[in-house]
């Protein structure tokens, strides 16, 4: 196996072979993805529900993680925001999964002039920040989740495409390919029947990988007053909207949601890489 | 009736002084076993590949390649697909490398019928258990994986999965070099029967001059590229008219023979960097005479000798030649 996952700096780091860590962060995962699911039946209270009288209030029975600065619950806030949180890096994930590996396989299956434009293509959009590229639709097209997913989207196509051409490359090299031609299955038959199937695991490891990189930068954009409309609960926004309680000494409105960001990016990055360590000490 | 018909086949790829393949003449009838002999490199898995339309990339071709009739070369893709699914067949050398391990051996008996020949999964299913049983195989195969099973069951599938399609042709390129001797001896029986048993030609490609000479009726010897010589079996090995032919035979191992140093043929095959003058084997030629390597020697009929040919100046002389070798 020649084809390596990206694995950015920093956070990738954090792999490892030791099963409690691994563990953890999967239950992790499960827990976060449990609240976004269930979240309208978890919040304790009405996410957008206002109590001015009670702002900035620490930790009290009825607010069990206290209240923002707009007097609104933060553990009801926290628990819907997932739902924003997950669906957004969900959407890059699928989509940039998606068109990747369409670009991929037909980049290495047909090869000539059609892989040398599609891969020269998208090394173009390696030469420009993902970041940068997302800001740059969100001025266009204005506030929502869509333009901010889509853009990203866009970003990280090219890690997946170039993965997945070169697995493809390998695949179609291997003999039994040949056979299924001389069966008289076409290209399309072969690669989606066998050729995608046999390298999936590598590609979803690598997705799961880019799952916690979507969800910093979209929380980065939340952050920047770019991606989510203002009222929509969303950790990055939630963040931004604490940056003033942390002036005023509470900073536990905006602390909590950047540990949830930080947890879960971590978590995702954990599960992902032992992934992709599992799947690349596979004996094919 | 012929099944497989090959006329003056030329096939040139790109950077190479000479053709790969340089006029290749072979023909199968239906029901026959054809063995194709020749060492690594000779071309005779490229003629064998031809015929299901699998060429090297850039290749430009000459002559005609006809499987029932219709010539391969000039196929549409839609036409090559169709002859893929029925008419022809192959067997591949290494079963391992050749089948898919993460798909069930049900799936790649069925899945070539399902998609291409129209069989609803039951029929399709039920014809891969008749040709498993065919092959001497139980129906549980279907639901294994191919790691879980031997490399010689995984060929008899193989041959099981050739066979799906019903095909007047089945091209074996080398299917029994890697399996081991016993093994071996059984794929080779195997294929003889149900040769005889579903009435297709055969055409066996392989190195080995012992099994062509027990497996084939008529055999080709193949040299850098061209059909050498060409002739019932019996006849081509007891009495060889082309010294390669003849080198070759002297320099197969016995076991029941003289003890000593194996008899080998001098020199390399021509490179495919070389423009061939003459006769490609001159060079390494004990019968080598000046016309030898001025004029390339046609494959011509042996004078009393019905369905041999052979491409040499010097077919008269060959017999003395390997008798003193």
């Amino acid at each position: 196996m020649t084809a390596v996952l990206t694995r950015r700096s920093g956070l990738g780091r954090i792999r490892t072979a030791r099963a409690p860590l691994h563990r953890i962060c999967l239950g992790f995962v499960a827990l976060v993805v449990l609240a976004a699911v269930l979240a309208p039946w978890l919040a304790p209270d009405d996410p957008n529900a206002v109590d001015l009288g009670d702002a900035l209030a620490g930790p009290s029975a009825e607010h069990l993680l206290g209240v923002d600065a707009a007097g609104r619950d933060t553990l009801a806030r926290l628990v819907t925001g997932a739902r924003t949180s997950l669906l957004g890096p969900l959407g890059v994930v699928a989509f940039s999964t998606l068109a990747g590996v369409a670009v991929g396989v037909t980049a290495a299956w047909r090869g000539g002039w059609l892989d040398s434009v599609l891969s020269r293509s998208t090394e173009l959009v390696f030469a420009f920040p993902g970041m940068l590229l997302a800001i740059l639709i969100v001025s266009v097209y204005g506030e929502g989740l869509l333009a901010p997913v889509v853009a990203l989207a866009i970003a990280y196509l090219p890690y997946v495409s170039r993965l997945t051409r070169s697995l493809v490359l390998a695949e179609r090299a291997r003999p039994y390919v040949e056979a299924y031609q001389v069966q008289g299955h076409s290209g399309l038959q072969i690669c989606l029947r066998h050729v995608v199937p046999g390298i999936a695991p590598v590609v979803l490891a690598q997705a799961t990988i880019n799952f916690g990189y979507a969800l910093i930068d979209l929380a980065g954009l939340s952050f920047l007053g770019l991606g989510v409309p203002a009222l929509t609960p969303d950790w990055g926004r939630m963040v931004f909207d604490g940056q003033s309680a942390v002036q005023h000494g509470y900073p536990l409105s905006a602390v909590l949601p950047c540990a949830a960001i930080v947890l879960t990016v971590v978590a995702f990055n954990v599960v992902g890489e032992r992934w992709a360590d599992q799947v690349a000490r596979r004996d094919r | 009736m012929t099944v497989l018909d090959i006329r003056a086949y030329r096939l040139r790829l790109p950077n190479t002084a000479r053709p790969v393949l340089a006029g290749v003449d072979l023909t199968v009838g239906a029901r026959e076993t054809v063995a194709l002999v020749g060492e690594s490199g000779s071309g005779k898995s490229l003629t064998s590949r031809s015929v299901l339309g699998l060429l090297p990339a850039g290749a430009a071709t000459e002559g005609t390649v006809r499987v029932g009739g219709d010539d391969v070369l000039t196929m549409t893709p839609e036409q090559l697909r169709r002859l893929r699914t029925g008419t022809a067949a192959m067997i591949f050398q290494d079963p391992r490398a050749a089948i898919n391990p993460l798909r069930r051996l049900g799936d790649f008996l069925t899945e070539s019928v399902r998609l291409n020949g129209g069989l609803s999964a039951e029929a399709a299913t039920a014809r891969a258990t008749e040709m498993l049983d065919a092959v001497g195989l139980p129906a549980s195969v279907l639901g294994r994986y191919p790691g879980q099973v031997s490399g010689g069951m995984l060929q008899r599938v193989m041959i099981a999965a050739a066979l799906m399609g019903d095909p007047a042709l089945i091209l074996a390129d080398e299917p029994t070099t890697a399996l081991d001797v016993t093994s071996q001896a059984e794929v080779v029986a195997l294929l003889g029967d149900l040769q005889e048993r579903f009435g297709t030609g055969l055409l066996f490609v392989t190195h080995d001059l012992g099994l062509a000479a027990a497996i084939g009726d008529r055999v080709y010897v193949m040299y850098a590229g061209r059909i050498v010589e060409t002739g019932p079996a019996e006849a081509l090995f007891a009495r060889p008219r082309h010294p390669y032919t003849a080198a070759l035979l002297a320099s197969t191992p016995r076991l029941d023979g003289p003890r000593g140093r194996l008899a080998a043929i001098e020199g390399r095959p021509p490179g495919l960097r070389d423009e061939p003058v003459g006769c490609p084997f001159a060079l390494r030629c004990p019968l080598a005479t000046s016309e030898c390597t001025r004029q390339a020697p046609e494959l011509l009929p042996v004078d009393g000798e019905p369905g041999r040919r052979t491409a040499c100046h010097h077919s008269d002389r060959t017999g003395e030649a390997t008798a003193d070798a």
